[in-house]
């Protein structure tokens, strides 16, 4: 019987010909992250067990990217404490303010994870990856110290869910919609300990940034990790970013899956996901006319370049309503610069929109856009748990940028369709 | 281990556990003063060290964050059971040595304020307000190796043979 991609990942990682779901697995990580919240307990758990190497300087990234540039004393401590650590142990991939990005929109981009690898992250989107065909995932601050000290990790090889997705995906449609879609039909834990493997004729035309952002969100169906097998379009972008050695990885036609879900692109709509769960999702059209104070668009999940960009087309000339706060996140310096150079950013503001610095911000109510007592905000963002983005009662809906643009110039939760340019 | 149950819905998120607004802490007892606030605000006030954390389906979902079993270790609950536990927040808890059990008959049946006892060595849940007694799968074993060594760190040290 074949493997599933993920299954030969993580295989080739544990030094076995083959390994089946549900098999216990000492694997071999090629790249390790954390965070300026995540990596000060691997840290300190690093240091208190009186280890004095790390298993490899290449191997490890440390992003500060949640409370930075930092908002407060206590998270420059923190931040603090990650680059005391890679200066001792002469890490290559730590990343200051200025360089950094958002870290699951930096590593690709910085072509630190190539197709095939074996990474895991202090961050529960570290899924974020295996839209490059890589076995990617979200992992503890003591999983992360652990493996700073050894280069492995423990892992239960999960089973896998294939998710065929027919047909083409519609205009004002993206990767965004198609995972708030998926997991409005299989629920916040539809696929719990399990492999999201993307796959079917619209994901073979889905542009990379949307992969992105399919496999981003795999966790919030519970997924162990979210996967695509690479293509053209994995090729093409990591041409002139990946220098390392890779493999590309597929899953063999006689794998076996838990379960199959069929879902037709064409069918599928801009989607929003209602308070307080991504999976209380409905087409825009059904929830338009709600009300809103602050728009964001930016995070892991959605401050990529094309994001930035289909934003900009539908605000260009336009301005921000006067009742909505619009705040834009780019994910990375190098998408930065890009939207300036592309007059996108001069477009935002002339919308009378902000536009910051990268940083995880107010996607977690870190910094950036707090909300207050009873205040709504429209996001592009991953997660509208209770009291995620500020107080325990306001509340958040998530959407794609095209979504989020439309309805920072009405004010109103809008389809880009009655604003579109 | 032995206490007194607080019961919870399902879905359980990371950030109703410890909100994000706390993680500029590593301190573990300023963690457990916030632990399960965005849930129940006054769950610190009622709460006694010992008592029991019963939830429903997908408990500790959403962010890797390790602050959310610190939390409720820190603030000295003996333990969680749950119908199911999101897998991020059961590596973490299995790695830093806080028990938890998943046992969905259990809580079912478990009421708000029971007492109840868990004996690892037979494998089961004793409610002792109810009487009932309700059995759960034990770990495969080599977590319970990871459990048994105190924590991921301490099995490292001894694989790795550090002092």
């Amino acid at each position: 019987m074949g493997m599933t991609i993920t299954e030969k990942i993580i295989a080739a990682h544990a030094g076995l010909m083959e390994v089946r779901p549900g098999q216990f697995v000492y694997a071999d990580v090629d790249v390790c992250l954390g965070n300026d919240i995540t990596a000060p307990i691997a840290i300190e758990e690093f240091e208190k067990a009186g280890i004095k190497k790390v298993f490899d300087s290449e191997k490890i990234v440390l992003v500060p990217d949640h409370f930075t540039p930092n908002k407060d004393i206590k998270s420059a401590q923190q931040s603090k404490s990650l680059r005391l650590f890679a200066d001792k142990h002469h890490l290559r991939h730590y990343y200051e303010i200025g360089r950094m990005g958002i870290e699951h929109a930096l590593l690709p981009e910085k072509g630190i994870v190539a197709p095939g690898d074996l990474v895991i992250g202090a961050d529960s989107h570290t899924c974020t990856y295996g839209a490059l065909g890589a076995f990617s995932t979200g992992i503890g601050s003591t999983d992360l110290a652990a493996c700073f000290a050894t280069g492995k990790v423990w892992l239960k090889v999960p089973e896998t869910i294939r998710f065929v997705y027919n047909g083409k995906v519609r205009n004002w449609t993206s990767g965004k919609d198609l995972i708030l879609y998926t997991i409005g039909k299989i629920g916040v834990d539809g696929a719990l300990y399990r492999v999201m493997e993307f796959t079917g004729s619209a994901i073979a035309n889905l542009p990379m940034d949307d992969r992105f952002t399919m496999c981003n969100m795999a966790i919030e169906a519970g997924a162990k990790n979210g996967i695509i097998s690479p293509d053209k379009y994995t090729e093409e972008y990591i041409k002139g970013r990946v220098t390392k050695k890779y493999k590309n990885y597929q899953s063999d036609p006689d794998c076996k899956y838990a379960k199959t879900y069929e879902f037709n692109a064409d069918k599928i709509s801009p989607q929003v996901a209602l308070p307080s769960l991504p999976e209380n999702t409905k087409p825009v059209a059904e929830v338009s006319g709600i009300k809103i104070d602050q728009v964001v668009i930016g995070s892991c999940t959605n401050g990529r370049i094309s994001d930035l960009r289909i934003a900009a087309q539908i605000l260009k000339g336009k301005k921000v309503h006067p009742s909505i706060r619009l705040i834009v996140i780019p994910a990375t310096q190098e998408i930065y610069k890009q939207a300036v150079k592309e007059g996108i950013v001069e477009i935002f503001i002339d919308a009378e929109a902000v536009v910051s610095t990268p940083t995880c911000g107010p996607c977690l109510g870190g910094h950036m856009g707090i909300l207050a007592e009873g205040e709504r905000a429209l996001s592009t963002t991953n997660r509208n748990f209770v009291g995620r983005m500020g107080h325990p009662k306001s509340e958040i809906y998530l959407c794609s940028p095209a979504v989020a643009a439309a309805s920072a110039i009405t004010g109103e939760i809008t389809p880009p369709d009655d604003v579109g340019n | 281990m032995k206490g007194k149950c607080w019961k919870f819905g399902n879905n359980i998120n990371t950030d109703e556990i410890i909100p994000a607004r706390y993680l500029n802490t590593t301190d573990t007892k300023e963690l457990a003063s916030h632990c399960m606030e965005d849930a129940d605000p006054d769950f610190m006030k009622k709460a006694k060290p010992n008592d029991v954390i019963v939830a429903g389906e997908n408990f500790g979902c959403g962010s890797s964050r390790e602050h959310a079993p610190i939390a409720i270790k820190a603030a000295g609950m003996s333990c969680v059971v749950a119908k199911s536990f999101a897998r991020i927040f059961f590596r973490n808890a299995i790695n830093i040595g806080l028990p938890i059990f998943e046992c969905p008959e259990a809580v079912e049946q478990i009421k708000e304020g029971d007492e109840i006892e868990v004996n690892l060595a037979t494998g089961e849940i004793l409610n002792n307000t109810s009487k009932k007694r309700f059995k759960f799968e034990p770990f495969p074993q080599e977590m319970q190796e990871i459990i048994k060594s105190g924590g991921l760190m301490n099995f490292v040290k001894r694989k790795m043979n550090v002092a």
